[in-house]
Formats: structure tokens, C-alpha cells, sequence
């Protein structure tokens, strides 16, 4: 098949579900019941686009493919392009997103049953993955940001998808305006880029843009990465990550898990060429990542909304993702975004599984005349023993929570131990001092990661029940439209890893995802050269090293809380002390910004230094210019006097003007 | 030559006007049909498919090589396919959006839609002309039935002022306007346009002759557009018409109108000599329409103050006088047409009566967006893309214009066209303000104005809403496209060839 036309209707589909699922039902009020067409139509077009992008993948030979759709427009130098590029990398991004992308739509036919706003749930997610494959495909910096702001609206429209609780659109608007001071530094990025270069096209910039001088390349980079923590959720801008879990389940799993929030990874990843040769930001890019990782994966240990586990671990993971990225692997964190889609996708539907049985529990205990007004479906603590209940839901978390923690031989093993590995290397070879910090924090991250996950999945399913009535009130397991995906994530989660396996086996010969995206082997990936390598005595030392320390630390919480349940955290809360309270007050980010930045910097100078400076002078500019322009027309006004021998005067004199130019003037 | 020669070449030549014969015939059944029954309900769909049918042909002949007709009298080819296509589309649209609104004014004559069919034949003819003898031709059958269609509801005496303003000043400008024909026929000898640039004017009857005519040539067209000074007539017209047809009269009219003056600026006048006279001409009219339209409590008033300033945003264009201004202006009449004709068809939906158009104040809209979401939001993409706003196709359309115009050495003209365009942001954005942000229970004009009830809303004329708001965010992904298709219009080596005339 042609794979110019595949391309099209890869990412054509996804746009056409988004707009019948959007418009039909808009329009003719009884589309919008029709749940089994929209949903059908919802996940098709994006099953369809994951079936054509395998066949790309499959017959892909290597060299990469140009799609020109259409010149937007041109203005001087620049040109607008509607160009897309299918190569490696973006072969790897597309599969996920419409693969993850389509089990995850599978799921919401069951999750989003008999909600109201059903259709629009399913057009918001097909524009989601439209806008999600423009950034993965864009072949220029322009339609990568048109993505990148277009996954950033449906992001926003999803955590606001139930907009009647305003608690729900705060979130939404957290996000979009984080979101915005990161997208401003990706603009100004991509100015000094064109400035620099007068084009924004990949082959150029990857071309020619290590060869600009450095400080116009740190600044570049620094810029970029900056574009990264807001979309990918790092220190200082990754507050409104927790606060996006607002949203339908499905969507945390998608956006805010397995697809948009490693767009920034993608980002530096596709700019690797740029990224190496900036060798300061990459120590600002590892370190910041090392610092997200371990605080986050602290603060996870606190918290007892489920989803806000799994929130605060999608951020310490997306912190692995740029440690690994900030040692040059860039490579390894594309494997870490492949494994993570898989395990954490398969953790936040479990988690949705769970909310919709504890929802069911909640409206159980309602019926038998109990005050559920603080009943909270979400709150681990009222739950317990929901393994004999949910047997799929229970194994198949429990195979993502031993995959996330670096359980031996399942996927998060393979692709953390390959981070902590080439962050070793690059200090051990490459003589990085910073290399060292971050590997060390690596390890400790690695052991709170088992620690905390071990703990959200005992404190979840086993032990006994602890919401009131539990022998009575059941809760059940959820339809099959939402345990099949969840056994097909769990699937993922156990294998993926065996894409890459580590350099002990075979030398590395063995590392798929290395030899297929890496530039060494004709990849779109660079890599840093190294000189010399790693003994295989200490590789396997360090293999043993990181398993025996999830493997330790997830036993010794199973045996924690499994002991004494709930009443654990407090035995926590004693040891660590005031520790342990900045965690759970997630090291006071959210008073920093409520107090220092919006209140004192933005509300403190706009009210004193602003408002009166907008008051008088602008408004003054303003108002005096539009009462100038009202006289002026009340004067022009006058002219128009609606008698006709005085417009045919004016056309006189207007005819006097134009000979008196035209014979007087030329 | 020969006379039955001369009879073969023109069989030969009649698919050159293959829309004009449609269109005419279809009036002609039209006409027929209504003669025994004047509202049978078929009438206007016999036009619209008529004119389909045109449309259809001129898609075909857009990519065709420039060239003439009948003896030089007319053009064929990319340049006059695109004219023609915009003005029959227009013509489409405003017969669908004219049904349910002349149907419950209780004036769906079957004769008004022959006669917007007739406009659209004059509208055609003008569009591909070229000779002085077509384009007078086209300007007339166009003007005759326009001044008819604005006095169509003839119990009103706005309506009656409207005409009759309308046909005494049309005929007055119309006196300039032949005479200025009858002055450039005596300089050059000619009234092909590619031979009036040819003539030797020193000898033919010298220069000054010759450009006396232009200017009073200038004026019927200027007049015909409604610049400043000449648009006087066009608040009283537009807002005394049939709001559907106004729309009708401020798009296609002035399509045609500067697709004829462009081709003549092209072909006949080669000297740079009316640069200065049309920069004036469009900075007089860009103020003018700008600024009268801030005190506009009418929304059909205030469109037509807006309809005068984008005419000049267009004569900003046609002053900088490049092939690539010309292709702009094309795709500005383009945008223009199907933003004007949308919020007019809006506002012809928004009538509680349907006579009430002329008076009605935007006040007494407050808040109708919630209660008709379609007619809102849809308003909300004409008045953006009025004032200009990315990503909609205005904005795409001011670049056009204005960026040719900075290459030319036109940059103070620029700077005003761009101010100007700020300054209309002002009364634009105001209707969406009205539309969205006020309620109807705070405005004392609103309450009233509902109190008998929101006037039903016709599904066909939304879709048609809906199709032209969609349209202006395609034609702004599509510009890129569609401009170097209209520059492609005006390749010099294949209009040099097709040059002469009869």
C-alpha cells in the first residue's frame, strides 16, 4: 500500500471520529443516547489508524518517509507546512498512542456508560489523538507545537469534562495556565531557532543546528526543556499534574499517563542532535529530573486518594524519563515511555475499576440509609480487600504494580534499570560528576517507587474490607469492556520490557529499541560517544544491586501493611515526623504558588502597581481615543443627512477630487 | 470578415458563456412558471439548481488557459472562471437564505428570484469583459435589477426611499461613467482593453483626454463598490433592502465590480498613473467606514459602513497594482464575500418580523446568543473574521492585501489600512458582546423586542450559515493555496498571448 495515503488516514481518522462524534449529536439531540454507534465509531478510528500504523511498522525499510500535506501558508522566509515524517521514532510514538490509545477508548465504551456527555467524551478524545499524532508525526517545529497546543486543549477540556463542579474546572484551568508559561519558553525556542537558521523544518535544524555557536544553543535547549516540565509535568511547573486527576479516569490513564505528558520526552528525543550538544543543560536536565523523581515518589507515599498515588508516580517516573534523557540516553527514555504507557495505563484503569465498584458500594450503603456525605470513593483508606471482590481488576494491578517497582523480568525492570545503567556509565566512562548524583538518586527512587506501589496495591486489595457494612454491601467486579483492556495493559506490562534488553545478554546485540532508534544503527536518535565501557562483573552487580532492592522494599511493605493496614502510615508519619508532613504537603509547592506567586507577585502588583496604571493611563488612552472617534462620526454624521441632492453633491466633489488627482496629481 | 464566418466562430464561442445561457434560460422557466403561479414553492430551487449547474462548469474552467470570446468583447480562462464561480455562489446562497425570509415577509414573488438571476447574468458579463461596450452592458443588467430588488417591499417606505435613492444616484453616476468611456474611445480609438494600452496616445488625441476619461471611468466603478465619497447611497440602500438581498448586493455586486476593474487596471492602463488616485480614494474610504460605523445603532447600517471599509481595504490592493496585490484582492473578495453574506444571513434570521431590519438595534439582541446557539456562534466566526482575527480566513485576506501593498512601497497606506482595522475590532467585537455577555432581562430594548416571541429559524438557511462559517476557517488553512492559484490567474506570458481584440 502506498504509505503516503496510510499516513492520511492515520491521521485523518482520528479527526473525522472527533468531528461526527462532535457534531452529530451536537445537532440532532437523539445521536446522543446512540452509546453503541459513538463509542463503536470512537474507538474504530483509532484501532483502524494503530492496524495501518503496524503495517507502516512492519514494512518500514529504514529510510524515512516525507508526507507534504499542504503549504499553510508563506510569509518571507517562512513556510508553513502541513509535512509529516514517518521514521523510527515517530513509528514507536504512533504505535503507542493509538495502540494504548485504542485499548483505553475500549475501555471508556464500558466506564462512560450512561453519562450524559458521552458523545462529547469520545469527540474530545479522538480530537486528543489527532492532536497527539500532528506532535508525534509533525516534520517541522510548527506543526509539532500545533499538536502540542492541541493535546493541551483537550487536556484542558477533559479535566473539565465535569464542569459542574467548579473544583473540576480550577484543575482544568491549573492546567492550561501551567501549561502556558512552559509553551511560551517552547515558542521562544523556536523564534531563536528561525532567527538563527530561517527554518523550522527537523532536517535543517538537526543539520545544521549543532553548529551554532554554544551560547545560542544552551539558551535553545534550556528553552526547550523548559516548553518540556510544563507539558511533561517536572520541578518547578509539574503542580498541575495531581490536581488534572479531576478528570474521567480514562483520561488520566491516556493524557495525563501514557501519551501527552511524555511528549516532552518525544520533544528532546526528536532534538537529541541539538540536546548533545549542549552539555550544560543536559546536567540541568538530569538533575532536574533526579529532584522530580525522588520528591515525587516521597510524596506518593502520603497520600491516600488512589489516583493521586498514581499521579504523583506518573510525575517521579516522567522525572526517570528526563535523568535518562539528561545522560544523552534518550533512547532508553523512549523505552521507559513505552513500558510506562503500558504499566501505568493499566494502574489508572485498575484505579477506575476500582472507583466505579467503590461508587457502587458508596450508592449500596446509600440505599440502606447511611450518611455517605463523606463517604469518598477514591480514598484507599475505606478501601481493603477488594481482591476477592475484583479478581481481573486485583491480578492485573497487581502485574503493573510488580512491573512499575522493577520487579525482575517484567517491563519496568528492563527500561529503570537501563536508565540507572547509562546514568552510571556516564559517570563511570564519560566522567559526568553529576551522572553520579543522579544515579545515586535514581536507586533511592527505585526503592520508594516499590515501597509506595506496594503499598497502594495491599492498602487496595487485600486485607479486609474497611468501609462500613462490608460484610453485607459487596462490591463487583467492572464489565468486560473494561477487564479485557485492563488484561491486555497487564500483558503489555509483563513483555515489553524484552524489547530491550540489557548489555550483559549478548553484548547488547539483543537491545532492540537501541539498534532500532539509535543513531548508531541509522536511527533518528543520537547518543553521546563514549569511550570504553562498563565491566560485566559490575553490570551484573548493579542488575543484582536494583532488583534486590525492589525486590527487598516490595516485600518488606507487603509484609508492613498487610501486618497492621492503614495504621502503617502512621507509624510512618511518627518515624520521619516533620519529614513526612512536607511530604504530604507536597513540600508546600501549591503555598508557594498560591502565596507568593499569585498573591503577592500577580495580585500584590497588579492591584498597587497595575490596576491604577491601567485605570488612568490606559483606560484614558483608551476611553479618549473612542470618545474621539464617537465625535468624529457624530460629526461625519451630519453629512449624511439622508437628502439625495447632498450625496449627489458629494459625489460631484468627489468626482472634482479624482480628475483634479488623476490629471494634476500623476 | 465574412458573415457566415463570422456566425461559425461564434457557435464555436458559446460555450465561453455557457453559465450566461444557463442562467438566463432558468430565469426565463422561472419567469414562466410564475406566470401561473407567482409563490409556487419551486421557483427559487429551479435557480439554485440552475445556478449549481453554472457553478458547476466555471469549478471546471478555473484551470483553463487564459483567453477571448466573440470577437475580443469577452475573456475566458482561470481569471473570469473565479469571478463568475464567486458570484454564482453567492447567488446560491442568497436564495436559499431568501426563501423563508421573503416567505414570511409574504413577498416570495417568483419574479424577485428571476430577477436575481438576471443580477447574477449582468454580474457575469461584467466579471469576464473585455471591452468597455460588455462591461457597460454587465454594470447595467446588474444595476437594473439590484435597483428593483431594493425596493421589493414596496409597502415599506424605507424600502421605497432605498430604490429610488439607489436608481437616482446609480443613473447620475452612470452619466460619469460613459462619459468617461466615450473620452478614452476618443484618445485610443478602441474599446478592447489590451488595445487601449497599445495606443499611441500622443497621436490618437493626446493624454490629458485620455485620463479625464479614466478618472470619470474610475468614478462609475468607485460608485458601483461604494468608496468614499461616492458611498453615500449604501447606508440608506442597504438598510432599506431585503436584509438576504443586501447581503446579495454588498458581495456579489462588489465581486464583479472589482473583478472588471482589475482586469481593466491590468490590460488598459499601463501607466502608474492611478496609484495615487486610489490610495486617496481608499484612505478616504477606510476612514469613513471605519469611523461612522462606531455610532451605528443598527446592525444593517453598521455592515454597511463595514462593507464601504472593506472596499477600501481592497483599493489598497488594486492602488499597489502588482500581480501579486491583484491575486490578493481576488482572495480578499473571496473571504469578504462569504463573511458578509453569512452575518447578513444572520441578521435576516434575527428579524422578529422580517420588516423590522431597518430599525432594529443591536441592543435589542442582548443575549440572543443562548437562546439561537447556531445563529450565535456562527455570528461570532463572521465578526472575528470581519475584524481579522487568525485563524480565521479575514485575517489571511488583510495579508493578502496589505503585504503586496508594503512590497510596492505603499507602507504609510498600509499602517492606516492596519489601524483602521483595529479600530473596527471595536464595533465588530461589540455585536459579539451584545450577542453573548448581555442578558435580556438588563436590556429594556431586548425585553420588549421578545416579547412576541423569537421568530422561527429555518434549518436550510442555518446550514448555509454554518457552510460559510466552516468555509472561513478551510480558506484560512487553504490560503496558501488559494492565492497562488489566483496569482496563477495573472501569468504575463499566457496573457500577452491571448492579448488581442476584435
Amino acid at each position: 500500500m502506498d504509505s503516503e495515503l496510510l499516513v492520511r488516514l492515520i491521521l485523518l481518522l482520528p479527526l473525522f471520529g472527533a468531528v461526527v462524534n462532535g457534531l452529530g449529536p451536537l445537532f440532532v439531540e437523539q445521536m446522543r443516547t446512540r452509546e453503541g454507534w459513538i463509542g463503536t465509531l470512537g474507538t474504530a478510528v483509532v484501532v483502524v489508524p494503530f492496524a495501518l500504523t503496524a503495517y507502516l511498522f512492519a514494512t518500514f525499510d529504514g529510510t524515512p518517509v516525507v508526507v507534504d500535506f499542504f503549504t499553510w501558508m508563506e510569509a518571507g522566509d517562512l513556510s508553513l507546512q502541513f509535512s509529516y515524517l514517518v521514521d523510527e521514532l515517530s513509528l514507536i510514538m504512533t504505535l503507542v498512542v493509538t495502540g494504548v490509545g485504542g485499548v483505553i477508548h475500549l475501555y471508556s465504551t464500558g466506564y462512560m456508560h450512561g453519562d450524559s456527555g458521552y458523545w462529547r467524551f469520545f469527540a474530545y478524545l479522538n480530537l486528543f489523538i489527532f492532536a497527539m499524532l500532528n506532535l508525534v508525526l509533525a516534520n517541522n517545529l510548527p506543526v509539532l507545537f500545533l499538536g502540542w497546543e492541541g493535546v493541551g486543549l483537550c487536556s484542558y477540556l477533559l479535566i473539565g469534562f465535569w464542569y459542574t463542579d467548579l473544583s473540576n474546572s480550577a484543575a482544568a484551568n491549573k492546567a492550561f495556565i501551567v501549561n502556558r508559561i512552559g509553551d511560551f519558553a517552547f515558542l521562544m525556542a523556536m523564534f531563536l531557532l528561525f532567527s538563527q537558521l530561517g527554518s523550522l523544518d527537523f532536517d535543517v535544524l538537526l543539520a545544521e543546528g549543532p553548529q551554532l555557536s554554544q551560547d545560542v544553543l544552551n539558551w535553545t535547549v534550556l528553552l526547550l526543556f523548559i516548553g518540556a516540565t510544563g507539558k511533561s509535568a517536572q520541578i518547578p511547573l509539574f503542580v498541575w499534574l495531581p490536581d488534572a486527576m479531576a478528570g474521567p479516569t480514562p483520561v488520566s490513564a491516556l493524557i495525563h499517563a501514557a501519551t501527552m505528558v511524555t511528549s516532552g520526552l518525544y520533544l528532546l528525543a526528536r532534538m537529541s542532535e541539538l540536546v548533545l550538544a549542549a552539555e550544560i543543560v543536559m546536567a540541568v536536565i538530569a538533575i532536574v529530573g533526579a529532584l522530580t523523581a525522588i520528591m515525587a515518589a516521597t510524596i506518593a507515599i502520603t497520600q491516600n486518594d488512589i489516583k493521586k498515588v498514581l499521579a504523583y508516580s506518573t510525575v517521579s517516573q516522567l522525572g526517570y524519563m528526563f535523568m535518562a534523557a539528561g545522560v544523552g540516553a534518550f533512547f532508553v527514555s523512549i523505552f521507559h515511555v513505552l513500558t510506562h504507557a503500558f504499566f501505568k495505563g493499566c494502574l489508572f484503569l485498575g484505579s477506575g475499576s476500582v472507583i466505579h465498584s467503590m461508587e457502587h458500594v458508596e450508592h449500596e450503603l446509600e440505599a440502606e440509609g447511611h450518611d455517605v456525605s463523606d463517604f469518598d470513593p477514591q480514598d484507599m483508606r475505606t478501601m481493603g480487600g477488594l481482591q476477592q471482590y475484583m479478581p481481573s481488576t486485583g491480578w492485573t494491578y497487581f502485574i503493573a504494580t510488580l512491573a512499575i517497582s522493577g520487579i525482575p523480568l517484567l517491563a519496568g525492570f528492563f527500561s529503570k534499570d537501563e536508565i540507572l545503567f547509562k546514568a552510571f556509565e556516564y559517570g563511570f566512562v564519560g566522567g559526568a560528576n553529576y551522572a553520579w548524583f543522579v544515579w545515586g538518586v535514581g536507586v533511592i527512587t527505585a526503592a520508594l517507587t516499590a515501597f509506595y506501589m506496594a503499598r497502594s496495591y495491599y492498602l487496595t486489595f487485600l486485607g479486609e474490607p474497611r468501609w462500613p457494612d462490608a460484610d453485607t454491601v459487596h462490591a463487583h467486579e467492572s464489565s468486560a469492556s473494561m477487564t479485557i483492556p485492563l488484561w491486555i495493559l497487564a500483558g503489555g506490562s509483563a513483555v515489553t520490557g524484552y524489547l530491550g534488553l540489557p548489555a550483559v545478554i549478548a553484548d547488547g546485540k539483543l537491545n532492540w529499541i537501541h539498534h532500532y532508534l539509535g543513531a548508531d544503527y541509522g536511527g533518528p536518535v543520537a547518543e553521546p560517544s563514549l569511550a570504553g565501557h562498563v565491566p560485566l562483573a559490575l553490570e551484573w552487580g548493579l542488575i543484582g544491586l536494583s532488583s534486590g532492592i525492589a525486590v527487598g522494599v516490595f516485600l518488606y511493605a507487603r509484609s508492613a501493611y498487610l501486618a497492621t493496614g492503614v495504621a502503617f502510615d502512621e507509624t510512618l508519619s511518627a518515624r520521619f515526623g516533620g519529614l513526612y508532613q512536607t511530604w504530604s504537603d507536597t513540600y508546600y509547592w501549591d503555598d508557594f504558588y498560591d502565596n507568593v506567586v499569585v498573591d503577592s507577585l500577580i495580585n500584590g502588583l497588579a492591584r498597587r502597581g497595575l490596576a491604577p496604571f491601567d485605570g488612568r493611563v490606559v483606560d484614558g488612552i483608551v476611553n479618549g481615543v473612542a470618545g474621539a472617534a464617537q465625535v468624529g462620526s457624530g460629526l461625519l454624521r451630519r453629512l449624511q443627512t439622508g437628502v439625495v441632492q447632498n450625496y449627489a453633491l458629494a459625489l460631484v466633489l468627489g468626482v472634482v477630487l479624482v480628475i483634479g488627482l488623476m490629471v494634476f496629481g500623476g | 470578415m465574412e458573415l457566415a464566418r463570422a456566425f461559425s466562430t461564434m457557435a464555436a464561442d458559446l460555450p465561453a458563456i455557457f453559465s450566461m445561457i444557463v442562467v438566463s434560460v432558468v430565469g426565463l422557466v422561472m419567469l414562466t412558471v410564475a406566470a401561473f403561479r407567482s409563490d409556487h414553492p419551486s421557483i427559487p430551487w429551479l435557480g439554485v439548481a440552475g445556478m449549481v449547474v453554472a457553478s458547476a462548469w466555471e469549478l471546471f474552467q478555473l484551470g483553463t488557459e487564459p483567453g477571448t470570446a466573440f470577437f475580443g468583447a469577452i475573456r475566458v480562462g482561470g481569471y473570469a472562471a473565479f469571478i463568475n464561480l464567486l458570484v454564482l455562489l453567492a447567488g446560491i446562497a442568497t436564495t436559499i437564505l431568501s426563501v423563508p425570509y421573503l416567505h414570511r415577509l409574504k413577498h416570495d414573488y417568483g419574479e424577485v428570484y428571476a430577477l436575481l438571476m438576471y443580477a447574477t447574468v449582468g454580474m457575469i458579463l461584467l466579471g469576464s469583459s473585455n471591452s468597455m461596450v460588455s462591461i457597460f452592458v454587465g454594470l447595467e443588467t446588474m444595476s437594473v435589477c439590484l435597483y428593483v430588488l431594493a425596493g421589493l417591499i414596496r409597502e415599506d417606505e424605507g424600502a421605497v426611499e432605498a430604490a429610488l435613492k439607489y436608481f437616482l444616484l446609480g443613473a447620475f453616476s452612470t452619466g460619469f461613467f460613459l462619459y468617461g468611456i466615450a473620452l478614452m474611445y476618443g484618445a485610443t480609438g478602441t474599446m478592447y482593453l489590451p488595445a487601449m494600452a497599445q495606443a499611441d496616445l500622443a497621436t490618437a488625441g493626446g493624454t490629458l483626454l485620455f485620463w479625464a476619461g479614466v478618472a470619470l471611468f474610475l468614478i462609475g466603478f468607485l460608485f458601483k463598490v461604494s468608496a468614499a465619497p461616492f458611498h453615500m447611497w449604501t447606508p440608506d440602500v442597504y438598510q432599506g433592502s431585503p436584509t438576504p438581498l443586501t447581503g446579495y448586493m454588498s458581495t456579489a455586486s462588489k465581486a464583479a465590480a472589482f473583478g472588471s476593474l482589475i482586469l481593466v487596471l491590468y490590460y488598459a492602463l499601463p501607466a502608474e498613473r492611478w496609484t495615487l488616485v486610489l490610495a486617496v480614494v481608499a484612505v478616504i474610504t477606510m476612514v469613513v467606514g471605519n469611523v461612522m460605523a462606531l455610532s451605528q445603532a443598527n446592525v444593517k447600517r453598521m455592515l454597511a459602513y463595514s462593507s464601504i471599509a472593506h472596499a477600501g481595504y481592497i483599493l489598497v490592493a488594486l492602488a499597489a497594482g502588482t500581480e501579486a496585490a491583484f491575486a490578493g484582492a481576488l482572495f480578499y473578495l473571496l473571504v469578504y464575500t462569504v463573511m458578509n453574506i453569512g452575518a447578513f444571513g444572520v441578521m435576516a434570521l434575527l428579524e422578529w418580523d422580517g420588516r423590522e431590519g431597518r430599525v432594529q438595534t443591536l441592543d435589542s439582541l442582548a443575549g440572543i446568543g443562548t437562546d439561537r446557539p447556531v445563529l450565535g456562534v456562527t455570528m461570532v466566526v463572521f465578526m472575528f473574521s470581519l475584524t481579522g482575527f487568525p485563524p480565521f480566513g479575514g485575517f489571511f485576506g488583510k495579508y493578502a492585501v496589505f503585504a503586496p501593498a508594503v512590497d510596492a512601497g505603499l507602507t504609510w497606506l498600509v499602517l492606516i489600512g492596519v489601524l483602521m482595522s483595529a479600530v473596527s475590532g471595536y464595533y465588530y467585537l461589540r455585536v459579539v458582546y451584545v450577542f453573548w455577555m448581555q442578558d435580556r432581562d438588563d436590556v429594556v430594548d431586548a425585553r420588549q423586542a421578545s416579547l412576541g416571541g423569537l421568530p422561527p429559524v429555518s434549518r436550510t438557511s442555518q446550514g448555509v450559515l454554518v457552510v460559510c462559517a466552516v468555509g472561513l476557517v478551510a480558506m484560512a488553512f487553504f490560503s496558501g493555496g488559494l492565492i497562488e492559484a489566483a496569482t496563477g490567474f495573472f501569468d504575463a506570458s499566457a496573457m500577452a498571448a491571448a492579448g488581442g481584440g476584435g
